[in-house]
């Protein structure tokens, strides 16, 4: 009797849980978007959305775009997700190869009015696997207060971030676990060259103060005033200034214009709903939805301009510097993450210490020039460490080589990594060392 | 535990062992705490060694050993060891001389000291980071005042210092409260004999006074060691991404679920925690004996001479460093702007309608989870204390063993385990696996939390007589009638305070909850507020969450201290 009723109590507790837990999975009208967007983005669009579609629910998976790859790619077959929704346009190639996605053409009368090119490159999938909402460029935001605080010119350009003064105050993300982050770092590599791009931004992360997890951390940082200036899509400066934030925001002239996209996961459990998202994104009061300040994003279809809130951009009447190449992106994509993260992400501290040394350096040797001193030794070893410190450890040719084995082969990637951490290591403790001998001979020992 | 001097009537339990060995309800009961423990902590580490140890060609220990050869990962180890040593180090400079004083000196407003110094404990060290962040960061307003009166820049709170700085402020008052009360217990005529004997000031400390009470501070402290080593929440908010736990997240989450190199990290984090653990208890073994019976407590002096005012002004000093995290997270939740100025410029109670009204999931879902937690840890707690005490079953430590090994457990890589394990199968009838729906996070800290709860249980129900048990059997009452009328009803005060102490924990979870994290809707408080501190603008929303989450902590420890006896409890 008393068995009984206790093994009756513990049945009625588990039937409890369980109806509990279905309950909250029996919702017919849903769709599942996963995004890498900030809350202020995907909480407006859920809310507008189920205005829009009653009865319909959205249900919102936040990930950083990269571990958004990672989930989609390992439930392949049994996806848990209807929608990617992301700036990286790489990342939708990327699905789009490894066969992850659904092929959906919107209704013709939610594409009119959208271009097909934005800065030449196409807004839309050509092969309908994917389609642009909006547009991004990428460029440098700074906190006016910090500027003024520290006396720092304000910078223009990616070359300007190069600037000694800049020592300590930048703040960047990192492309491996950013999408945005990756995409600029695309822009510059494909704007400067492999060569050239790799220096630039080897250099430049020697003066950035921090690299953080997610793209959100940086205009958070230079917001608070932790950090000067950051390198951000061009949202994060524009929803910053509208909510009265002291910072300002500039496109540099190598920069790309990019569509932000959105793209049904193959095999997707709400088909119906994952449709229904994708045209609310292009419907008028989806497409004005971004101009809200705390959105800030630059919709696709050109007509809406004139709506558009006072002082904000027209990507189409915008002449960037780079057409973007997503498919050259989409393929050297795990190289280029991988290899940013051995020589720059994990290393960072060596970086920042070699070229603390080298700036060190340089007043010691413009020191001695102003006393009149012979400062030709100590320039040599000064270019050296220079070489050194923004060293590129792949080259062009060798990327395109071994790209598509990196993406492949773990155990290949893992034994790349290793030589490439190394490699760094070693190239900037040298630089550290050269710069401390340049410093030494400068001072005429 | 029970009295030797009331033994149980052999007579009945004799001729019953004709027929059972065992009571097959109890045996029943066995099975069922068993096969509870097994799936919600046995099977997620067995799955976490498999990971590490088991790939396509069997068993293998390259993974781990490839650990030991990559530079990375032995960055990670040395900067988790430091943040574990430092942050340690730094909790016992700041508890040390404070515990002195309040436990050698009699003085007025004694109390209200010792309550101030343990305020730190109810900010959860992920939440005080983004505290410190705004008093002691980059832009914070020490750092400012610092820099703009005394020309000093210096970052306090940045980089691996800033995780040293949040862990060593939420701990010290643990420190603090064991040290406190080793010295209370003290037997003065150990150190009165010694005087005697003509030792005195430092001599007298270093000889006998530190040695009486360094078990039960190294117990403490090694506590310390093993959380500030293993966390995840506090260097994710602070962007340090060379330590272990950090390591771990990245690799399962950006790289792949199985990807070896996570589950190599898991094994050396659990390996460093199981080594702290068993050195704490070793310790706390030692030289515990060599005291005899305590011989009274010594009057407290009032205070007097330079000595006791220099311990003041630092118990003050140290008293306003705690503060600082509540401070930062206070202020930020209300400023509309706050960019390099010492205070807000604008102030609003946006942030606070936000997460109260138009994002109020994160705190009803914490509710309900921890509610559910609390409700089940101390149901298998219960059990888990019955079978203990009163039980007669084969191998009765193997579940409580198993109930309370978690608490050695990282977070991240109870996290890891329970992906791996509950995200492969999807269960029946609903048609997704159990990782998809909200049940799994109570499960979770059920699993995290559950030795809390089995100690808290266990010591109550040491406390209730066999006897009074047994004269109910003598008037009639059969055994689940007793339990009910007799023995839960006097268990019920430490049973709720095991409870409530299994809410407020599992309300500021983090490190295990961010890696089963995926829809938005399902989040708890802890995941919320690292949501918004990512968004551009919402550091305030994460602020407000942050304070919510102080509440309810710091009522939740109240309210279990006043049920559950003066035991501190200690959060997180």
């Amino acid at each position: 009797m008393r068995r009984t009723r206790a093994v009756a109590v513990v049945l009625a507790l588990i039937c409890a849980l369980a109806v509990l837990s279905g309950g909250a999975l029996a919702q017919a009208q849903q769709v599942i978007v996963l995004t890498s967007f900030p809350r202020e983005l995907f909480e407006a669009y859920k809310a507008a959305f189920e205005r829009a579609n009653p009865g319909w629910t959205m249900v919102v998976v936040s990930k950083p775009t990269t571990a958004g790859i990672t989930q989609i790619r390992e439930r392949a077959g049994r996806p848990d997700v209807d929608v990617f929704w992301a700036s990286a346009v790489d990342a939708f190639v990327y699905l789009k190869e490894n066969n992850l996605l659904e092929r959906y053409t919107p209704p013709a009368e939610l594409r009119r009015g959208i271009p097909e090119r934005v800065a030449g490159f196409p807004i839309n999938d050509p092969d309908g696997y994917f389609v642009g909402f909006a547009v991004s460029g990428y460029g440098i935001m700074w906190n006016t207060a910090y500027l003024e605080r520290r006396r720092l010119p304000e910078p223009k350009e990616w070359e300007d971030l190069l600037q000694p003064v800049y020592f300590g105050h930048l703040i960047m993300s990192t492309p491996s676990r950013s999408g945005t982050t990756h995409l600029t770092v695309e822009t510059i590599l494909q704007g400067y060259g492999w060569n050239r791009g790799w220096q630039l931004l080897v250099q430049m992360a020697g003066n950035m103060g921090a690299l953080t997890e997610r793209s959100f951390g940086v205009p958070e940082a230079v917001i608070a005033g932790q950090y000067g200036i950051g390198i951000v899509i061009d949202f994060f400066g524009l929803s910053a200034i509208a909510s009265g934030q002291p910072v300002r925001f500039v496109y540099p002239r190598v920069t790309s214009l990019v569509p932000a996209n959105v793209g049904i996961v193959r095999g997707a459990p709400n088909p119906e709903g994952a449709r229904r998202f994708v045209n609310y994104l292009l419907s008028d009061d989806g497409q004005r939805l971004l101009f809200r300040p705390e959105i800030g994003r630059l919709p696709v279809r050109a007509s809406l301009y004139a709506q558009a809130p006072r002082g904000f951009p027209n990507p189409f009447r915008m002449s960037p510097g780079v057409r973007f190449d997503a498919d050259l992106s989409a393929a050297r994509y795990q190289l280029v993450t991988r290899l940013f993260d051995q020589v720059v992400t994990f290393r960072h501290a060596e970086l920042r210490r070699a070229w603390e040394a080298i700036y060190a350096a340089e007043r010691a040797v413009e020191e001695a020039r102003r006393q009149g001193r012979d400062v030709a030794e100590a320039e040599r070893l000064l270019r050296q460490a220079r070489a050194s410190a923004r060293l590129v450890p792949v080259s062009e040719a060798t990327a395109m080589e071994i790209a598509q084995q990196v993406d492949r082969d773990a155990a290949y990637r893992a034994a790349k990594e290793r030589e490439w951490e190394a490699l760094a290591r070693q190239s900037y403790g040298r630089a550290l060392q050269l710069a401390t001998e340049a410093a030494q001979a400068a001072r005429g020992r | 535990m029970a009295s030797p001097a009331v033994a149980s009537p052999p007579a009945v339990p004799a001729r019953r062992s004709l027929r059972w060995r065992y009571d097959p309800a109890q045996l029943a009961l066995y099975a069922v705490l068993l096969g509870a423990v097994s799936l919600l902590v046995v099977l997620p580490m067995a799955s976490v060694l498999r990971g590490a140890f088991v790939d396509a060609s069997g068993f293998t220990v390259a993974h781990v050993a490839r650990f030991f050869y990559t530079p990375l990962y032995l960055e990670s180890l040395r900067n988790s060891l430091v943040v574990g040593a430092a942050a340690t180090l730094v909790s016992s400079v700041l508890a040390v001389p404070p515990a002195f004083l309040l436990a050698r000196y009699r003085f007025p407003g004694q109390t209200l000291l010792l309550t101030w110094l343990t305020v730190p404990l109810v900010i959860p060290p992920f939440v005080g980071a983004i505290g410190l962040n705004q008093t002691l960061g980059r832009a914070g307003v020490l750092t400012l005042l610092l820099e703009d009166h005394l020309g000093v820049s210096f970052v306090a709170a940045e980089g691996l210092r800033g995780v040293v700085l949040a862990h060593a402020l939420h701990y010290f008052p643990f420190v603090l409260l064991t040290v406190t009360a080793a010295l209370a217990n003290l037997d003065p005529s150990l150190e009165e004999a010694a005087k005697v004997a003509g030792a005195r000031g430092v001599r007298l400390l270093r000889r006998v006074t530190l040695p009486l009470v360094a078990p039960a501070y190294a117990a403490g402290a090694i506590l310390v060691f093993v959380r500030a080593t293993d966390d995840l929440g506090t260097p994710l908010i602070l962007n340090v991404k060379n330590m272990l736990g950090p390591q771990a997240y990245f690799r399962i989450t950006t790289i792949a679920r199985d990807d070896p190199d996570g589950y190599a990290i898991s094994v050396v984090m659990l390996a460093l925690a199981l080594a702290a653990v068993w050195a704490a208890t070793r310790l706390g073994r030692r030289r515990e004996v060599a005291t005899l019976a305590t011989g009274g407590r010594r009057p407290g002096q009032s205070l007097r001479g330079p000595g006791a005012w220099v311990l003041l002004a630092f118990s003050a000093v140290v008293g306003f460093l705690g503060l600082l995290p509540h401070l930062g997270v206070l202020l930020l939740s209300v400023s509309r702007v706050w960019s390099l100025t010492y205070l807000p410029t604008g102030y609003t109670l946006d942030h606070y309608a936000e997460i109260l009204f138009r994002a109020p999931q994160f705190v009803q879902n914490t509710l309900l989870y921890s509610a559910t937690a609390a409700v089940l840890a101390v149901a298998l707690a219960l059990g888990i204390a019955y079978l203990q005490h009163r039980g007669r079953v084969p191998a009765p430590g193997l579940v409580d063993f198993a109930a309370t090994a978690p608490i050695a457990v990282p977070g991240v890589v109870l996290g890891i385990g329970f992906l791996r394990v509950f995200d492969r199968w999807a269960l029946p009838w609903v048609g997704a696996p159990l990782t998809a729906l909200w049940v799994v996070f109570p499960l979770l800290y059920v699993a995290r939390r559950l030795p809390y709860a089995v100690r808290a249980t266990s010591a109550a129900m040491a406390q209730v007589h066999p006897a009074l048990e047994e004269a109910a059997a003598v008037c009639g009452a059969r055994r689940w009638r007793t339990f009910r009328r007799v023995t839960f009803p006097l268990l019920l005060g430490g049973v709720v305070a095991a409870g409530v102490l299994v809410f407020v924990t599992a309300a500021v979870e983090f490190s295990a909850t961010v890696l089963l994290i995926n829809r938005v809707e399902q989040s708890p408080l802890s995941y919320g507020i690292y949501l918004y501190a990512q968004s551009p603008r919402g550091r305030g929303a994460a602020a407000a969450l942050g304070t919510v989450a102080v509440l309810l902590v710091a009522v939740g420890t109240y309210v279990a201290n006043r049920i559950g006896g003066k035991r501190p409890a200690l959060a997180l």
